[in-house]
């Protein structure tokens, strides 16, 4: 992976979306077209919203020793580890690199902002909030690696990217950049985003939230679904993980430098990322079999994105986005949306978009709009892209 | 781990008394004296009237110190960033959230809301300098120089190509401060080239223990050193004291309270 090092092993992957924790629920959703959004039924947030909740969060407890971590982002990381063995896959890195040679690199939009949320509501009669606000632990961005560090031992860096709707994939690749460089051997990356009211009120205020479930890449599609969710990977070097058949092959990143929440309509910065991933990858844009969209759903993301893999793809590769499924988490999702392309490249898939009957006929690209069978599937690209004109693409494939 | 290294090409400073690196180069090498004074922020000449008039103070300060830091550069558009901070926009953060918990009814300002992402300054930056370079914004609370160091050092390994390290932070709003106590809002930005290069050579290794605790230095517990424990981002100023008076420097930075990145500056 030029600019990163090497091609990484992918020795662990777990989510937790609005399909429910672990990868079971995920891919047995994409693979039988069934999405976990839902009408919103949180309090106090916008009218007539649907959103991807992950059921039974508000019950999962935190570890005596790590309460004052506890928020609704720290829960939700926490019902990750429990999934398809990724604490134990980390335990056993832990064992054969130590624990100061596992970075933990996380990208999340708000962290435990939900959790000043609820303090705001308990200031006093002075304005002051509630005594028990621990804000270095809960809404502070270090909350999430600092909680995952000390959840699984670990005592390499803990890094929390927070680039808006990039931030997962971005975490992806900076932890790949300190294996390639030397500071460690392992890390723990991906993303987690939680819902809250800031998030929901903030989209709500641009005009940018869908009325029913988001349907990216439709010809009337009338944008986002937010979603909460976390993705987790665990990185090493392929030979530290013989057995891991999955490959972080390369990683790529760029800004528009055009405006702060309009991508540029030509998708500049899109490409820069894409050509970038490729580049340090060593691949051809003919080598990707699939190419997971950020496909939020907006007019303007998705007809942006169309034009922008078109340049590089032409007609030739199907694209879809899988926010119809979870909505979009934000900080996660380009995390969430790394282990979605793991899923379709363990099960031979390229997952049709949902709730689509037709492509938009002004897109250019191969837009699949049903799953298809795809069983030589061997290179994903995921995209993802966020306010500030912040753009990476990611390509995983097997080894 | 090898040590990760770069050579500093650039600085940007501002901070209360410290109106810029060039101005403030005396005070912190000791050839004169250091006093208090607001800081003033000025508005980002680079970026357009359009988007200049939507920069909150903390864009406005990230941007101060990260268009100092590169006013010499000629690639300024070919440049990766590293944005480094705390507490974000905390102005913004606080009015959203006073916002949410309005009795009359949640307005929200779409403005306020993109304003409010963590990569808001880096945003603002790319467009100002005309740049599609990868730009990551990081945040680790009080570590946050050390692991905007740490980002930046290992992209220039990765990539090799020049990287601006750009640490910010601006005291929050009530009820916050109360939570989040900060001091004089601070910036400090680092123009890293690949090594070897001109300009004093910066080196940086993680390590898996305490921070030492820092050595006596020739002006222990002053004024200064004060105001480095007050801010996040003013923790380079330890590393910038030693800088300006072209001495060379053995630094620990807390990464967390059982690790620290071990910095050793050179002169060039």
């Amino acid at each position: 992976m030029a600019g990163a090092g090497a091609p990484l092993a992918i020795s662990a992957c777990t989510a937790v979306t609005a399909l429910g924790p672990g990868l079971a629920p995920l891919r047995a959703g994409l693979l039988g077209r069934r999405g976990g959004l839902r009408p919103c039924d949180l309090p106090d947030m916008p009218e007539g919203l649907w959103i991807g909740r992950v059921r039974g969060l508000e019950a999962v407890a935190l570890p005596p020793a790590l309460a004052g971590f506890a928020c609704r982002n720290n829960r939700l990381a926490e019902l990750a580890l429990a999934g398809d063995g990724f604490a134990a896959a980390v335990a056993a890195a832990r064992e054969r690199h130590g624990a100061a040679r596992i970075a933990v690199v996380l990208g999340t939009s708000t962290a435990g902002i939900e959790e000043t949320e609820r303090a705001w509501a308990r200031r006093g009669p002075d304005g002051a909030l509630p005594a028990d606000f621990d804000y270095a632990r809960t809404h502070d961005l270090q909350s999430l690696p600092r909680y995952l560090r000390a959840r699984l031992g670990l005592r390499g860096p803990a890094l929390a990217l927070s680039t808006a709707c990039t931030s997962g994939a971005r975490a992806i690749m900076e932890a790949a950049a300190l294996i390639g460089a030397g500071v460690v051997d392992a890390a723990v990356a991906g993303g987690v985003d939680t819902l809250c009211r800031m998030t929901l009120h903030g989209f709500a205020a641009l005009e940018l939230l869908s009325r029913g479930p988001t349907r990216p890449c439709a010809a009337d599609r009338d944008g986002i679904s937010i979603g909460e969710a976390a993705g987790l990977v665990l990185l090493e070097r392929p030979e530290a993980a013989p057995g891991a058949a999955l490959r972080l092959l390369g990683a790529g990143a760029s800004s528009d430098g055009h405006h702060m929440s309009s991508p540029h309509p030509e998708g500049e910065g899109a490409v820069a990322a894409m050509r970038m991933a490729l580049a340090s990858a060593g691949l051809a844009p003919a080598a990707i079999g699939y190419v997971n969209l950020h496909g939020t759903g907006t007019r303007a993301n998705d007809a942006m994105e169309d034009r922008a893999v078109h340049r590089i793809f032409g007609d030739g590769v199907p694209c879809s986005s899988t926010k119809g499924w979870t909505g979009h988490a934000l900080g996660a999702s380009g995390a969430v949306e790394a282990v979605i392309a793991a899923l379709c490249l363990e099960a031979g898939l390229v997952p049709g978009c949902l709730g689509l009957e037709a492509a938009d006929p002004e897109f250019r690209c191969d837009i699949a709009i049903a799953n298809r069978a795809a069983p030589g599937l061997n290179r994903v690209m995921s995209n993802s892209f966020g306010f500030g004109g912040s753009n990476c693409s990611l390509i995983l494939g097997r080894g | 781990m090898s040590a990760l290294g770069g050579r500093i090409a650039g600085i940007g400073l501002l901070g209360p008394g410290l109106p810029g690196w060039a101005a403030s180069r005396p005070a912190l090498a000791g050839e004169a004296p250091w006093q208090a004074a607001e800081p003033v922020i000025p508005p980002p000449a680079l970026l357009p009237p359009t988007e200049r008039r939507r920069t909150s103070l903390a864009i406005r300060l990230a941007l101060a110190a990260a268009t100092e830091a590169t006013a010499a550069a000629p690639d300024r558009a070919g440049i990766e960033t590293v944005f480094a901070c705390s507490n974000g926009d905390g102005a913004i953060i606080g009015s959203i959230l006073t916002a949410l918990h309005d009795p009359a009814g949640v307005a929200l300002s779409p403005t306020q809301f993109h304003n409010s992402v963590h990569n808001a300054p880096a945003g603002y930056w790319h467009i100002a300098a005309g740049s599609p370079a990868p730009s990551v914004s990081l945040g680790l609370h009080d570590d946050s120089l050390a692991a905007g160091l740490l980002a930046a050092l290992t992209a220039l390994a990765a990539r090799r190509r020049p990287v601006l390290l750009c640490a910010y932070d601006a005291p929050l709003p009530p009820p916050l401060d109360a939570a989040r106590p900060t001091g004089p809002a601070f910036a400090a930005a680092l123009l890293l080239r690949p090594d070897p290069g001109a300009g004093p050579l910066l080196t940086a290794r993680f390590q898996a223990e305490p921070a030492p605790p820092p050595p006596t230095g020739d002006a222990p517990g002053d004024a200064l050193d004060a105001l480095a424990a007050a801010n996040p981002a003013a923790r380079a100023l330890p590393l910038l004291r030693a800088l300006a008076a072209g001495r060379p420097a053995r630094l620990a930075l807390p990464l967390a309270e059982d690790a620290h990145l071990a910095l050793e500056l050179t002169p060039c």
